[in-house]
């Protein structure tokens, strides 16, 4: 036990009974901020102490909130963007003024991107020094209001507690993101006695949850009439909680799904109708549907090009009913011809509700089916080749349970981790989809476990060019002892710039080796974790079955096929039906 | 060991069956005979905010980052203590103009926004300083244009025109023969014609009678 939690678990006990919690009595901004996270139910923050912050973090000693202090700032974002991915609630993030707001901004914009609930807070400089370049000074309302659902500039300590509890609750309402209140040293400092209020969202932006009779009306008639009606559930199917609704609604009409991405664990993939994800790197199948369907019902995703390759061939038979809690989404990218805005499980359940029959689409169904069978998704293993990424994620999957947290960094690893596990259950994958931040992995693994129950298992599949970004974040999961099984798939190469150079460069590998690869075996011994180095198929189970055993941080770093690729694949722009099973089909 | 050796397999791309349709660039299904794009269009955007510092700064920057075309942005208070009125002329096609609509409106600071009909009552102010050879024939554009000499001097003339686009053009025009040194126009603020609101959901009010939004903004 640390130090500090020794000394308030003495405090405690001098002056509290066990089940009272304790509250720090509101005598200036900081303890006001404390206590307006404490009203809304903030259990873990995660962040790095500095200058401009230390009042909050003076604040947070007498506090129940557990700090976990991370390497780096941009680690916090990412563990409180998977703690909040995980949990439903969001994800708590500090950092001090300048250099550590600055490398909060990779977390921050990238829970912006996949719209994950997140609050971070900052510490300024003095209110009067704002503006003179003062010492670890940055513009951080300025830098970060592009990547931010809101951001706030905390100017009194009379206010500041609403203000937290405000940004709180707009994190969550509608549609998730991350909101920021950078708070200068003299509002955290300066007196007050006022007691923050419920965390309630501004009066301006309260989203429509409950969609439109007409617009319910025209996308039911739509769906009632569909050939080849095809669901699409995004992330917003996972992040609005609608996961069982939006399967019932699929399993009681019978309408084949493909996900998202994000949109993953929304569908079980083991489920016949499930054609798991489509996009540049999804399933042969799932992009074989989008291409042939008739009637696209959309919900709760952005159409990010990823997802829909060249805007011109994407779903090009296919009605739009597009379902999502944010207007702006709404024929932003695919033009929706039924646009239905609301919470996406009353829309799903108010569109179920207006159906008076469903779509006759057994002959669709089958020719689904078909199109599993065409392409599955295979890899050739011979066992005198290298060992396969693939194999070694099957073989994870194999020995983890069916619920198990998967977090990933990106690139290649991503890729394979999210085509050959079979997620089951939302919330299970966690990933950087839509900015695509190596070094994601890691930090959200420690998030993920922190904010998972202490029985369920968290494995960190990650790239060893993306692991190295935040390799640091091993001290964190080291000293906290967390039982994180980290998974490397270890081709000395950032693979997929390597596989895109192949592919479109012709070959020409500028700056893709990673050659230089420290040995990670022992790089998490240096660490105080425990480390494997696994070169063939005979190794595999062996390693994962002693890593999943040990009781803290590990890390098996699977030497895999340099040369492997991933596949399928639509190039940039093309059409998802034309993906290539093949180099020499791109 | 996996048992899925065989590789990946089905028709190769060329070999699938491909559907005829497709779609423009703004994700709208299309004939095959038929190509349509939306032509662009000028209108002109009101929406009604709460008066925070760095409001104008995140309408500006989120209409920048979106490549979307402001031409003019006024901003002014409004009968509402805290709430204040911005009027932005924008040049897009119809699925650009819904959309900056929409992006802007789920900004916390504002309240409303809404796009102008057509009968809408514009105005913009110009300031103009010409060279002061000419005195009476400035004059005489002047008066024509109903505008207001603010400064005359033996060497430039300044004067200040209020209309709609229209007319400031072809007043701009006019002075243009005696040679136009310096410019300053504010660009175009509108209200709705007659009694329709301005603005959905926009409550009258006066000065010290704060109203409540009345409409979703998300």
């Amino acid at each position: 036990m640390s130090e500090r939690t020794a000394a308030t678990t003495d405090a405690d006990a001098s002056s509290q009974s066990d089940d009272e919690p304790t509250q720090t009595e509101v005598t200036s901004g900081a303890t006001a901020v404390v206590r307006a996270l404490e009203n809304a139910g903030v259990e873990t923050a995660f962040g790095v102490q500095g200058g401009a912050i230390m009042p909050i973090y003076d604040a947070l000693y007498h506090s129940d909130i557990r700090h976990v202090t991370m390497a780096h700032e941009q680690g916090a974002a990412h563990a409180a963007d998977a703690y909040g991915v995980v949990r439903g609630d969001p994800g708590v993030c500090l950092a001090t003024s300048g250099p550590g707001a600055t490398n909060l901004v990779t977390g921050i914009a990238d829970a912006n991107m996949d719209s994950d609930a997140m609050l971070a807070l900052t510490g300024q400089v003095p209110s009067d020094m704002v503006g003179s370049d003062a010492f670890q000074e940055t513009d951080t309302t300025g830098v970060t209001a592009p990547i931010t659902k809101h951001n706030y500039f905390a100017s009194s300590p009379d206010t500041v507690g609403d203000t937290v509890g405000e940004a709180f609750a707009l994190a969550a309402e509608g549609r998730p993101g991350p909101t920021l209140v950078d708070l200068p040293k003299d509002t955290s400092l300066g007196e007050t006695d006022r007691e923050p209020g419920d965390a309630r969202p501004p009066e301006t932006c309260r989203p429509r949850t409950d969609p439109d009779d007409a617009q319910v009306e025209a996308a039911a008639r739509a769906i009632e009439q569909a050939e080849n009606p095809l669901l699409l559930f995004g992330g917003g199917v996972v992040k609005g909680n609608a996961t069982d609704v939006a399967r019932n609604f699929a399993t009681e009409h019978q309408i084949p799904v493909v996900t998202t991405m994000p949109g993953i664990g929304a569908m079980p993939e083991d489920d016949e109708l499930c054609l798991s994800w489509a996009g540049m790197h999804g399933t042969g199948y799932a992009n074989m549907a989008i291409t042939h369907t008739d009637c696209l019902i959309a919900i709760g995703t952005r159409f990010d090009d990823r997802l829909t390759g060249g805007i011109d061939t994407f779903a090009p038979e296919a009605e739009v009913v597009h379902v999502d809690i944010d207007p702006a989404e709404i024929s932003k990218n695919i033009h929706a011809d039924y646009p239905v805005v609301g919470d996406a499980g009353t829309a799903i359940e108010r569109i179920g509700a207006e159906m008076e029959h469903s779509p006759d689409a057994r002959e669709w169904r089958e020719q689904c089916l078909v199109w599993k069978d065409e392409y599955p998704m295979d890899y050739a293993a011979p066992e005198d080749e290298p060992l396969k990424p693939q194999f070694v994620v099957e073989a994870l999957d194999e020995a983890t349970p069916d619920e198990t947290i998967v977090t990933s960094g990106v690139g290649q690893h991503q890729m394979w981790a999210a085509q050959y596990w079979t997620f089951r259950e939302p919330r299970r994958w966690v990933s950087s989809h839509g900015l695509g931040t190596m070094g994601y992995g890691l930090p959200a693994a420690i998030g993920a476990r922190l904010a998972a129950d202490d029985d369920e298992t968290v494995v960190c599949v990650d790239g060893d060019a993306s692991f190295l970004m935040t390799i640091q974040e091993l001290s964190v999961a080291v000293r906290e002892d967390l039982d994180i099984t980290i998974a490397i798939l270890n081709n000395e190469y950032i693979g997929m710039v390597r596989q895109w150079q192949d592919a479109f460069f012709e070959g020409r590998r500028m700056a893709a080796g990673y050659e230089w690869c420290p040995q990670f075996d022992k790089l998490a011994e240096a660490f105080g974790a425990r480390g494997w180095t696994v070169d063939s198929y005979d190794e595999v189970a062996d390693a994962i079955e002693e890593a999943l055993a040990y009781d803290g941080p590990s890390v098996i770093d699977f030497h895999v096929d340099p040369a492997e690729n991933v596949y399928p694949m639509v190039s940039s722009g093309a059409p998802n039906g034309k993906f290539a099973l093949s180099e020499d089909q791109l | 060991m996996s048992d899925k050796q065989k590789g990946l397999q089905g028709p190769a791309p060329d070999e699938r069956p491909h559907p005829a349709g497709r779609r423009n660039s703004q994700g709208i299904r299309i004939d095959p005979e038929v190509e349509s794009e939306p032509e662009r269009r000028r209108t002109v955007l009101s929406a009604i905010v709460e008066d925070e510092p760095g409001v104008l700064s995140r309408i500006a920057g989120l209409a920048a980052r979106r490549q979307f075309n402001i031409e003019s942005l006024t901003v002014g208070p409004t009968t509402v203590d805290g709430h204040s009125r911005i009027t932005m002329v924008v040049e897009e096609p119809d699925p650009g103009i819904d959309q900056i609509e929409k992006q802007i409106a789920k900004l916390k600071p504002v309240i409303s926004i809404g796009e102008l009909d057509d009968d809408a009552v514009r105005a913009e102010l110009v300031l103009l300083k010409v060279r002061g050879e000419d005195p009476d024939k400035v004059h005489a554009i002047t008066k024509m244009y109903d505008g207001t000499t603010l400064d005359a001097g033996p060497e430039t003339i300044t004067v200040q025109l209020t209309g709609d686009e229209r007319k400031i053009d072809d007043a701009v025009d006019a002075f243009r023969r005696f040679g136009i040194i310096e410019i300053a126009r504010t660009g175009q603020t509108a209200l709705a014609h007659g009694a329709k609101k301005t603005v959905p959901g926009e409550e009258p009010g006066t000065s010290g009678e704060p109203t409540k939004p009345t409409t979703n903004t998300q």
